[in-house]
């Protein structure tokens, strides 16, 4: 576990170097999470029977087709989500250069966030937010 | 071919940091768990398997390796198979960017990745996907609401983790992990209870605000109580998988528990000073022990048969034996501070498990949207005003 | 040559799923498979060495975006498995117009003198991009604000048009 950002590899800058391993690390490691399934699959009883493929419903036999009811709840959480995440995208640039930059930088992202504030208000009164 | 040497070394740190995925967070974890749990709930917890019952976990591992998988009928066997794994790896990728401590003037890092907290934000918001699929293709409508249920969940709480990562972010000045604990060795103080100078300690209410709005959201984000609503063990018998068993079930716990202490890592990075040994004159050092040693002989006489002192015996034991070596001017090694702060912080997120009932979902969800949202926010412009008006 | 080898995977992870998502019966299988294509998106970002730009992919559209979708599918009878009808009558003059299109781009690509670009990304993009922001481009950053606040507003009025 050496960190390597002094000794840059000769063919590979240091960010591709980095992101390497992230992928080395998303194979090998999706490998050895189907390890303990492939050794299940040899060592497990296997014995199918109609009874055990049944869905679960606390011991009644499954009753209807199996989606939900449609309800907006869940789609407006995800859409305000959404804009909400792209604003917090804009935060990050801003968090890393703001102890350099001043006051300047501080008053324009009052001005960003208190838009979007703005719209967190709007979406509140509305009834957005609301589960039930 | 130096890229050869690379794919070596990657693939060796994967397997290393798997097998400590698995063994610390999942074994020892789970066993840490269910001791805890049992403390609190004034009985002993495992202690038939192996000494004290440390060898529970792997006993339930090699039983779950031999338990049957059943596939429902009519599910997206595709589907079905590949959301455990997706929960498990987006739990390993976390910890590329954890750095564990220094060797040396190395750091023990796998990689330290340039925009190493967003890099962990991305990875922790990979996870909804898995619980997403898993609630789908089990063809089952109650494990699809609890996983749509468990999304939103995930969703709301992602913002004020976000908002955490930046407050940490934005004191540091850098998006890398390292360069976080770096940031608080320079400026001699955790982010929790200091910012850089000249604002000091008057910064504490502002840290203590984030680290309290950042653990908040990384417990909702791991499903545990106090919001583990859509998989509510007792409740809608695990929600999102209901329909898997053994192994596979396995993974999404292994997952949930890697994520819990990676979360809890990154929050010792952010807040706790990471690897940072803690600057105190030795005479402080000793009259830590010495308190330590006076809160433990009260506790034991006042509340000798309270199962719960045996936990906080066994911290007050640690924290004098450590106050005693760092008076005598023995040094630790950066990676035992590392692993100190992190158990502590988990500790912690374990007794807060056990001790609050569960919210219920609209509560949940009231407040990431219109408590912690907010708080976080404006905690984020308060701390850019103070360091603004104490020129930077 | 590792490089060309390296982007042609990632062209063929963009590539593939995204057939799928466009021919594909199921439609949450469709839906699916935006994931790997958005990987293979972030990937070309990394080899481009925008790696700001590679944590924002992942973070938006695998995190955010598909949830987006997948919560619109999984509520509605798409959720069932209703299989698309994938083919109608007007494949071949569907065929005609792509192989028409994919020409014109081709010859474009190819008779375009492009510029390249002196050096590299600097290493440090969100450093770079935040300095952009506060500078030299303050005024779009403060209407791209203005752009989330509309699309927050028009997005919570049309969905609950109904009340």
């Amino acid at each position: 576990m050496l960190a390597e950002s002094a000794i840059i590899s000769a063919s590979m800058p240091k960010v591709l170097l980095d992101w390497f391993y992230v992928a080395v690390f998303a194979v090998v490691g999706t490998l050895m999470a189907v390890l303990p399934l492939a050794v299940v699959w040899v060592l497990a009883p296997r014995q199918e029977s109609p009874q055990k493929n049944i869905t679960y419903e606390s011991g009644v036999l499954p009753f209807g087709q199996a989606w939900a009811q449609f309800n907006v709840r869940y789609y407006l959480f995800a859409l305000i989500f959404v804009v909400f995440d792209v604003e917090v995208i804009y935060l990050y640039p801003w968090a890393v250069v703001f102890r350099q930059l001043g006051p300047v930088a501080f008053v324009e992202m009052l001005a960003f966030l208190s838009i979007l504030l703005i719209g967190l208000v709007y979406a509140w009164r509305k009834g957005a937010l609301e589960w039930v | 071919m130096s890229w050869v040497l690379e794919l070596l070394k990657a693939i060796g740190l994967t397997v290393v940091i798997f097998t400590f995925l698995a063994v610390v967070t999942a074994m020892i974890g789970v066993y840490l768990e269910r001791k805890i749990a049992g403390w609190i709930q004034a009985r002993l917890g495992p202690k038939h398997v192996g000494p004290q019952g440390l060898l529970q976990t792997v006993a339930d591992t090699v039983k779950l390796l031999q338990k049957e998988h059943i596939t429902p009928r009519r599910a997206d066997v595709l589907m079905f198979n590949a959301a455990p794994v997706v929960v498990a790896v987006a739990a390993l990728l976390d910890w590329v960017v954890i750095p564990f401590g220094t060797l040396g003037s190395r750091v023990l890092i796998v990689r330290d990745i340039n925009i190493g907290v967003l890099y962990f934000s991305a990875m922790a918001s990979i996870t909804v996907l898995g619980i997403i699929t898993a609630g789908w293709s089990s063809n089952n409508k109650y494990a699809l609401l609890g996983g749509l249920r468990s999304a939103s969940q995930l969703i709301s709480y992602e913002l004020p983790l976000a908002l955490g990562i930046l407050w940490a972010a934005m004191v540091a000045g850098t998006l890398s992990t390292v360069g976080i604990v770096e940031a608080q060795i320079q400026q001699g103080g955790w982010f929790l209870f200091t910012l850089p100078p000249p604002v000091g300690r008057l910064g504490a209410p502002f840290g203590i605000l984030a680290a309290v709005t950042f653990l908040v959201a990384a417990t909702a984000e791991v499903n545990r109580v106090p919001f583990d609503l859509p998989e509510a063990e007792s409740e809608l018998v695990a929600g999102y998988f209901v329909e898997y068993t053994g192994m596979r079930f396995a993974l999404f716990q292994l997952g949930e528990y890697g994520e819990m202490f990676g979360m809890a890592a990154l929050a010792t990075i952010m807040f706790l000073g990471g690897w940072a040994e803690p600057h105190l004159a030795p005479y402080l050092w000793v009259a830590v022990a010495l308190g330590t040693f006076v809160v433990a002989a009260v506790i034991l006489l006042t509340a000798r048969h309270s199962l719960i002192i045996r936990p906080i015996l066994i911290l007050a034991l640690l924290t004098a034996a450590v106050s005693l070596l760092m008076s005598v001017g023995i040094h630790l090694p950066s990676i035992v501070w590392f692993l100190l702060k992190l158990f502590t912080l988990v500790f912690f997120l374990m007794w807060v498990r056990w001790t609050y009932p569960r919210l219920r979902l609209d509560q949940l969800l009231n407040l990431s949207w219109k408590v912690l949202l907010p708080l976080g926010l404006l905690n984020l412009l308060a701390t850019a005003l103070v360091l603004t008006l104490g020129g930077r | 040559m590792g490089e060309l080898g390296v982007f042609i995977i990632l062209a063929l992870v963009t590539l593939i799923p995204a057939v799928v998502v466009v021919t594909s019966h199921n439609i949450v299988r469709a839906a699916l498979s935006l994931v790997p294509s958005f990987l293979g998106v972030t990937g070309l970002y990394i080899l481009l060495q925008a790696e700001f730009l590679a944590g924002i992919q992942v973070l938006i559209y695998v995190g955010a975006i598909t949830v987006l979708l997948l919560f619109v599918i999984m509520l509605t009878e798409g959720g069932t498995g209703v299989r698309l009808r994938q083919v109608n009558e007007q494949v071949p003059l569907g065929a005609m117009a792509a192989v028409w299109l994919a020409f014109v781009i081709i010859v474009i690509l190819t008779r375009t003198v492009w510029p390249i670009g002196a050096g590299s990304p600097p290493p440090y993009n969100a450093v770079a991009i935040g300095n952009a922001f506060m500078t030299d481009y303050v005024l779009i950053f403060e209407a791209t604000s203005l752009v989330l606040l509309v699309s927050l507003i028009g997005a919570i009025v049309t969905a609950r048009g109904e009340e």
